[in-house]
């Protein structure tokens, strides 16, 4: 009996080459197709390229001009501004309408969010090519409709060629408001009920509700939210790249920073250079997760009001 | 309760007001698309006229589309996108499943730091790859070609890190031992007994990444240079380039291109928000 159980259980186990198997095709690509060019990125960043193939080794000049040069800092300003910008705008907005779609007695939740979520879809070249056009001074269809609306506003308000960021900020508000939702109503739906209905019996008003329940308890995802926001809206480049027709903008007002790589990269051709870029890209948005962990922790330890 | 209640037709109002301006771009881009030149600077939306609701059907024309398929060949294009955004999600899922499934499911020296190489890649970002990528494709000729465009797409470690989560939570090592008992293959186990089990996650992060490459501008304009290959986030860049003015034209190319992916969402909405929030809200 004993041995006819052991002799099972012998067979039960996998053979050790098993997940080596399932691993491989994911170890191969990624050691060649990631791991490979990191490495090569690296060296490539103490280099100045003309094209692929024609290089030259020069130190850290890279580094310096880049911190000198006064429009790479002018992307940086532009893509804080509008990494700001979305979260402050997005989040908020985002966050009523999921409070909105999350009560109780609502009817057509499923319409309204799929509405809602519709244009996250959509990616930012095709988003942009819609925005250049709803964003036309007159023909346009916000300047239209905001006309009809308010007969004082003016219908040449010139969105695309004097306001690049607020053309920026509401195409990605149009974008992403609904995909943000769709998180916070998640972590809504999530919230237990008998804390809620507590909180009532104990007289707590809507508001008091909101922010000592609700509030800490979405906490985790509203981290998650955020961060994933900045870090995609830092390698924000399509849509400003098609609003400002394949150029950086009035005055250089829609210049990312991947732009600012892009263009560096692949119509200058100094593919050293936008390693650079790349590598200082990819310091700041590493520091954001380090910094958002710190935060998490200290909330979690803290218990800050 | 009853204040609850006193609240509902207002978030009605203020939700249908919401979701029209949410809708509208999407309106006015099909009614652009439809429209002849002149009656575009005319009507914000439909031409006015005799006709049904007071709008001239009439003067609705075809012809954007009509040229977009004769002139641009954008049925070429829709099924480059077509072909790429298939295979980069099939291969992708599968490889990234396998990936994951190894570091779930197998006790074996390596799987603590190859998790930790995984989480590791997740910080990269994309356009830090972009240069090296574009040199690293150079020395292997596969400039210009599909393959240099699936291949480094076609195992990202974000799935490996969603499958190894999702297969943790949702395939018991009893059911493995059992199927091993029974005699069952390493292969048949996978294919047979852990895919489906983790089916929810896989359809979510095919839908994800078939979304990401139909999306995706930047990789294709730089690696590919002959027309015939472009995908239709390229062409549509193009088309804003060389016919900026032609409303009619760009409506007609942005509503093909985004179409097909918005058919393909509402037929896998559930599964594609599930996927989405399912990481988020539980870590």
């Amino acid at each position: 009996m004993s041995s006819s159980r052991n002799k099972s259980l012998a067979r039960a186990t996998h053979p050790a080459w098993t997940p080596w198997f399932f691993l491989a095709p994911f170890l191969a690509i990624t050691a060649i197709f990631v791991v490979w060019p990191l490495g090569g990125s690296l060296v490539l960043s103490f280099q100045q390229t003309f094209g692929p193939e024609a290089t030259k080794v020069v130190g850290w000049d890279n580094f310096k001009f880049l911190l000198r040069d006064p429009l790479f800092w002018k992307a940086v300003r532009n893509t804080t501004l509008y990494a700001t910008g979305s979260v402050l705008l997005q989040l908020p907005l985002a966050l009523l309408l999921a409070l909105a779609l999350n009560h109780p007695r609502l009817r057509g939740r499923t319409l309204f969010r799929l509405l809602f979520f519709l244009p996250s879809l959509v990616g930012l070249i095709f988003a942009g090519v819609v925005f250049s056009l709803v964003l036309e001074t007159r023909t346009g269809l916000l300047n239209h409709s905001l006309h009809a609306l308010i007969p004082a506003f003016d219908p040449e308000f010139p969105w695309l060629s004097r306001y690049p960021m607020a053309a920026l900020l509401l195409s990605a508000l149009w974008l992403y408001v609904g995909f943000n939702m769709i998180y916070f109503l998640a972590a809504l739906q999530s919230v237990p009920r008998d804390l809620l209905e507590a909180a009532s019996i104990d007289g707590a008003s809507a508001w008091q509700r909101f922010r000592h329940v609700i509030l800490p308890e979405i906490t985790p995802v509203t981290h998650f939210v955020v961060l994933l926001s900045l870090v995609g809206s830092f390698q924000m480049f399509e849509l400003s790249w098609v609003l400002f027709n394949n150029t950086t903008g009035p005055n250089d007002g829609g210049l990312t920073i991947v732009m600012y790589l892009y263009r560096t990269g692949f119509i200058v051709g100094d593919l050293g250079y936008a390693s650079a870029v790349g590598w200082v890209l990819a310091l700041l948005l590493i520091s954001f997760s380090w910094l958002q962990r710190r935060l998490r922790v200290r909330s979690a330890e803290g218990g800050v009001a | 309760m009853n204040r609850a209640q006193l609240w509902l037709p207002v978030l009605y109002v203020l939700l249908a007001v919401f979701a029209v301006i949410m809708v509208a771009p999407f309106a006015w881009m099909i009614c652009a698309s439809l429209k002849n030149k002149a009656d575009f600077f005319d009507a914000l939306f439909l031409p006015g006229g005799n006709g049904f609701l007071g709008v001239a059907w009439d003067r609705l024309t075809l012809e954007h589309y009509q040229r977009l398929f004769a002139e641009h060949g954008v049925h070429r294009t829709l099924v480059n996108s077509i072909f790429l955004s298939s295979v980069i999600s099939v291969l992708a899922t599968l490889f990234t499943a396998m990936a994951g499934y190894a570091l779930s499911k197998f006790e074996f020296r390596a799987r603590e730091i190859l998790t930790w190489f995984v989480l590791a890649m997740l910080v990269i970002p994309a356009p830090l790859l972009l240069a090296p990528g574009y040199q690293l494709l150079h020395q292997l000729d596969l400039l210009d070609s599909y393959w240099g465009l699936v291949l480094p797409a076609a195992a990202p470690a974000f799935g490996v890190f969603l499958f190894r989560q999702s297969i943790l939570n949702s395939v018991h090592g009893e059911l493995l031992e059992a199927a091993r008992i029974d005699g069952a293959g390493e292969i048949r186990i996978f294919f047979r007994l852990v895919l489906p089990l983790v089916r929810p996650m896989a359809g979510a992060f095919l839908m994800i990444t078939f979304l990401g490459v139909w999306n995706n501008f930047v990789t294709p304009q730089v690696v590919l240079q002959t027309p015939e290959l472009f995908p239709l986030a390229v062409m549509i860049n193009n088309l804003r380039g060389l016919y900026g003015t032609d409303y009619g034209l760009l409506m007609s190319g942005t509503f093909v291109s985004i179409a097909p992916v918005m058919c393909l969402f509402l037929l896998l909405q559930k599964e594609f928000i599930q996927g989405l929030t399912s990481g988020a809200v539980k870590g």
